[in-house]
């Protein structure tokens, strides 16, 4: 199966998720179901079809440049967990 | 390619390529309406959007499509008249979306070059691709034991990436590719080039092979070198690394390694153990990019006049030296207050102002053209007062040095301080009579065949005349008294 | 007045507010009240009584004084809690969101604002959207006001916009705002025996909507009647700057369309929804749909959808795709709950494990995978590939008819245990007759049709061409009327 229990650590390691063993054992298998299910995909000739990347009907539009806010440190900071001096603080980083 | 390191093994040369960061210019980020000016108190310069709020969605500010438009111009590019926006997946504290809005699939310019000119001649180095891309913003580690605070200011401000194909051979190559491209960019106003502050930044591809080889070997990618100094000094540095592990035998993995410039090392970086897997995928939230026949046109029409042009321009309508036209250009302030300087003037002349009295004090006061107390117009006053014969070339010396110190126009210096030439034939002959009959034994030794005598006559009527005599005119009128 | 006010249309309580027969503050108090007594059905997440008695105060102000009116002034709704409201609390039904308040408020509930309308409080859905039961959501279930055989409230309203549904069935709102991205307004308007539209993608700015799938995310009304979806889209849609997908063309006055002449217009019946194992009741519903437009002088067409079984795989790896990149920002820093970590991996880590609930994280997970290195083109690609197909079956269906008629969902109600019992790709598959549209962006409106046996109501769906949704609401109005669908849930009947 391609999706077995390295898989399943890579892929929650690159979302930033971690469970205990018997979480990924499951979450494990309900991907597998999932990724059979959608096995029958592969029977669908799609040569020279590309790919659909928006439905929208829209020109494309840009915006002028213009400074149009600004000034909203307080707004920003209002609802974060950590922040001091208009900085919003997380544990420490390395390069 | 001449441009070798000489192992113990065999000899090995170098295979560079430069990915160049330029931050754009324009009033408002990429993004969004916040403003992308540099400097301003921490997080004031954020939009909820910058801030990746629930339910905040990008809009393309057009002057950043306009600016990467013109610099794919300048790179003698391809533009893609379609491109596309694709997500770059990944997590970081001064990431607020969790990714970042780039160009994989369809840059908005593709292949094109810059001409380099160096110790070993003229090539064109080229180039891969450049994207818009949004900014990340600023982590900073030093203000808490365990903390690190973050700036989001600089997030979603406009960057092109500028991508080279690996074609460089020399640190003098890469280098002079840096200043190039620097000088297109600020030509054309897409970017003001500062590398100290952080508007353009440079990441250097690396790799080494054995002299005559064409493979790829292992190459390192080394990341914010931040000078061009920085870059050719990294690149040395990462060149030798590489080649003494080779004839050590042993072999090292793909890696991104940082440039210490204090200890003149490169040094793995900690946090990119893992290589990343960024998932791209193109942004829904933002449509194609599809430039059209005639806003290519436009702007094209409209360019300001490219460096590697006015280089030409310099050198076979004005005259100049390549290397003296290359100073010159390297800069728009430089170029402009050359252009304004030289009209009606002697561009020659002009030129070796710039470049010699006018840089000697810039250089020394470490100033900018644009600060510069004697401004372009004056300047190409004086090279005029000198043309015109009102005054000596060494007088003009004189008079450069008050117009540093007060600003003044040479021609009411020249007026103040009566440094204006003598030009009344009849006083000087009368000058000339009177050291003449003064120095009556030396008259003689003249007429006896000494003529190099007449040098010191010259000297005499200069001094006599506190400099104020035309050279020229004192030497003919010396010849014609003597004759008498 | 012998009228409940919580039983009113919009179109008839805007007649009485008018005539000044009823204020906007009886109408907010009547369901302000509503709400109290159905607070069992857990249809709100976040009650506004306040903001709600106040806007209605200044509503009847500006009737009495004869101000500029919006077009909907005074009509009290639900708006679902994905919508962003400025100073009230917006949670997406999640624990990571849990405490955050927006300082903005999203551009259609902003119109709505605008139009008059006064907001009751913020509707229960499914996590971040995902889901369609309410199942998912941090704050509890809601339960469908429809009762089961035995009179029990034990039935999902169907999802994601199941807040909304329940609400709107229930009169603890006479409209509400929804959203759909692979059936979330259709589905449970058809549990709920309600009218939901999804319409056209672009027609209604996403901006402050918290995102799911950005490619399929639309924003729609859901309410009683037909006509009152169209007087609640009007306000809703419109060009917004702050959203680049929104197309700029003006906003029709739907109810103009509701003219109940079809005489001529075709109607395609896809033959792929017609499946053996079609739930015959359902089937049934369908023929009695198709038996009324034809009574009505419409031309039914046979057509074929070829690429529609593969909608819901593709539905399913494009919005998970999509999800695990738009809930990335939910990392602790700015806004969200947080789960401290010695390091800054650590503390995301924490926070999202513990902030989100296993159906996000399962779609999280799924939509991960299929970007990674390695199976991007092999999933994702494909998927885009396939979706194509399935957008050009319906512009060449779309050629021959005006509209298409097809069942909104393939059951009626499911209860709690049913669906707690089902595997993921088993809730998966009640998607299965609305994902096409989601893909291919045309405009869809479900409507209830009928009664199954077991005392629930079916729906039925209106497909129309992309920003058509003037048929779409002509066909739905003498679908309607015709249908005379007058059965209220239990918990109206009382």
């Amino acid at each position: 199966m391609s999706f077995n229990e390295t898989t399943i650590k890579n892929i929650s390691k690159l979302a930033r998720l971690h469970f205990p063993a018997e979480q990924e054992e499951k979450f494990t298998k309900d991907i597998n179901s999932i990724l059979n299910w959608v096995e029958e995909l592969k029977e669908v000739n799609v040569d020279n079809i590309e790919p659909l990347v928006s439905v929208s009907m829209q020109e494309p539009q840009f915006r002028k440049d213009e400074v149009t806010t600004g000034e909203l440190q307080n707004e920003l900071m209002a609802n974060a967990p950590e922040s001091a001096h208009g900085f919003y603080v997380v544990p420490k980083m390395v390069e | 390619m001449t441009y070798i390191i000489k192992g113990n093994t065999t000899d090995w040369e170098l295979v560079i390529g430069l990915e160049v960061h330029c931050q754009i210019i324009s009033n408002s980020k990429v993004f969004s309406g916040a403003s992308a000016t540099f400097g301003a108190e921490q997080n004031t310069h954020v939009s909820f959007i910058d801030a990746a709020f629930p339910g905040m969605l990008p809009v393309v500010n057009e002057k950043c499509i306009e600016q990467c438009f013109k610099t794919g111009l300048g790179l003698n590019a391809v533009i893609n008249k379609y491109s596309r926006f694709d997500r770059k997946n990944y997590f970081y504290a001064d990431l607020p979306q969790g990714y970042q809005i780039s160009q994989l699939y369809h840059p908005i310019v593709g292949e094109g070059y810059i001409e380099v000119t160096t110790s070993e001649g003229t090539r064109k180095i080229g180039v891969e691709r450049l994207h818009l891309e949004q900014d990340a913003g600023k982590s900073i580690h030093d203000m808490h034991p365990s903390k690190s605070f973050i700036d989001l200011n600089r997030a979603g401000v406009g960057l092109m990436e500028i991508v080279s194909k690996p074609d460089m051979h020399s640190p003098e190559e890469a280098g002079e590719y840096l200043r190039q491209l620097r000088a297109i960019v600020r030509a054309l106003g897409t970017c003001d080039g500062n590398m100290d502050e952080g508007s353009m930044r440079c990441d250097v591809n690396i790799s080494v092979r054995p002299v005559g080889s064409t493979e790829l070997r292992q190459r390192v990618e080394v990341k914010n070198v931040n000078s061009v100094r920085f870059v050719m000094q990294a690149i040395e540095i990462e060149a030798n690394r590489q080649i003494e592990l080779y004839e050590a035998g042993q072999t090292f993995t793909q890696e991104t390694r940082l440039f210490d410039s204090v200890n003149m090392e490169t040094r793995p970086m900690r946090s990119k153990e893992n290589a990343n897997d960024y998932r791209y995928f193109p942004d829904p939230d933002l449509l194609p990019v599809i430039l059209t026949d005639e806003y290519i046109e436009n702007i094209k029409n409209n360019l300001p006049e490219l460096p590697a042009a006015k280089k030409k321009r310099y050198i076979e309508e004005l005259g100049l030296t390549p290397y003296d036209a290359s100073v010159l250009i390297a800069d728009k302030e430089t170029a402009l207050y050359f252009e304004t300087a030289s009209q009606n003037q002697d561009p020659k002349k002009v030129a070796n102002w710039i470049m010699g009295d006018l840089f000697g004090y810039l250089n020394k006061t470490n100033k900018n053209i644009t600060e510069s107390p004697v401004s372009a117009q004056n300047l190409g006053a004086l090279v005029g007062l000198i043309n015109d014969g009102t005054i000596s070339g060494k007088i003009a010396k004189e008079v450069f040095e008050i117009m540093i110190e007060t600003g003044k126009e040479p021609s009411i210096i020249v007026e103040e301080k009566g440094l204006k030439q003598v030009s009344d034939t009849g006083a000087i002959e009368a000058m000339i009579a009177e050291i003449l009959s003064n120095n009556q034994d030396k008259v003689a030794e003249i007429k006896a065949g000494k003529d190099k005598l007449k040098g010191w006559f010259v000297g005499q009527i200069m001094k006599a005349s506190q400099g104020k005599v035309n050279p020229a005119l004192a030497n003919q009128l010396l010849d014609k008294k003597l004759a008498e | 007045m012998t009228t409940n006010l919580v039983d009113l249309h919009i179109s008839e309580a805007l007649k009485l507010l008018d005539k000044k027969e009823i204020s906007s503050v009886e109408l907010t108090k009547a369901h302000l009240a509503e709400m109290e007594k159905a607070r069992f059905l857990n249809a709100y997440i976040t009650e506004t009584p306040e903001i709600a008695l106040e806007q209605a105060q200044l509503s009847d102000k500006k009737r009495a004084s004869g101000e500029k009116i919006g077009r909907l002034e005074g009509i009290p709704i639900a708006n679902k809690d994905l919508y962003c409201t400025k100073g009230i609390k917006t949670t997406a039904a999640s624990k990571i969101l849990s405490n955050f308040i927006p300082p903005y408020e999203s551009t259609v509930t902003q119109n709505l604002k605008d139009a008059g309308t006064v907001m009751l409080g913020k509707v229960n859905t499914d996590q971040f959207a995902m889901g369609g039961s309410t199942m998912t959501s941090y704050f509890g279930v809601t339960k469908n006001p429809w009762t089961d055989e035995n009179g029990e409230y034990n039935l999902v309203p169907g999802g994601s916009s199941g807040g909304s549904a329940a609400a709107v069935s229930a009169g603890l709102c006479m409209g509400a705002t929804g959203s759909d991205t692979g059936g979330s307004i259709r589905q449970p308007a058809s549990f709920c025996g309600i009218t939901g539209i999804k319409p056209t993608y672009g027609r209604c700015s996403r901006y402050g909507i918290v995102a799911f799938s950005s490619s399929l995310d639309q924003a729609g009304p859901m309410a009683r009647s037909v006509e009152d979806c169209a007087l609640l889209l009007r306000e809703m849609a419109g060009h917004d700057p702050k959203d680049s997908t929104v197309v700029n063309t003006p906003v029709p006055d739907y109810t103009a369309a509701l003219t109940g002449d079809i005489k001529g217009k075709k109607i395609g019946i896809p033959k792929e929804y017609r499946s053996n194992d079609l739930n015959p009741e359902i089937a049934a519903a369908w023929d009695k749909g198709i038996e009324l437009l034809k009574n009505a002088g419409a031309e039914i067409v046979e057509i074929s959808l070829p690429h529609t079984k593969y909608a819901l795989p593709v539905y399913y790896i494009i919005a998970c795709a999509e999800a695990s990149s738009n809930l990335a920002r939910y990392d602790g820093v700015r806004y969200t709950t947080r789960v401290d970590g010695s390091s800054l991996d650590e503390m995301y880590e924490n926070t999202r494990t513990d902030g989100f609930g296993p159906e996000v994280v399962r779609r999280i997970l799924l939509g991960t995978f299929v970007l990674s290195a390695g199976f991007y083109d092999a999933y994702y690609t494909r998927a885009q590939r396939v979706r194509r197909l399935i957008y050009n079956d319906f512009i060449t269906a779309f050629e021959s008819v005006d509209a298409i008629l097809a069942p909104a969902a393939p059951s009626t109600a499911l209860s709690y245990e049913a669906m707690q019992n089902m595997s993921p790709v088993d809730t998966y598959l009640g998607d299965v007759f609305t994902t096409p549209a989601s893909l291919a962006g045309v405009p869809s409106l479900a409507l209830p049709i009928t009664i199954a046996k077991n005392g629930l109501p079916i729906g039925l769906q209106v497909i129309g061409k992309h920003f058509d949704e003037n048929t779409v609401f002509k066909v739905s109005g003498v679908l309607e009327s015709l249908a005379g669908f007058d059965k209220k849930p239990h918990h109206v009947k009382g």
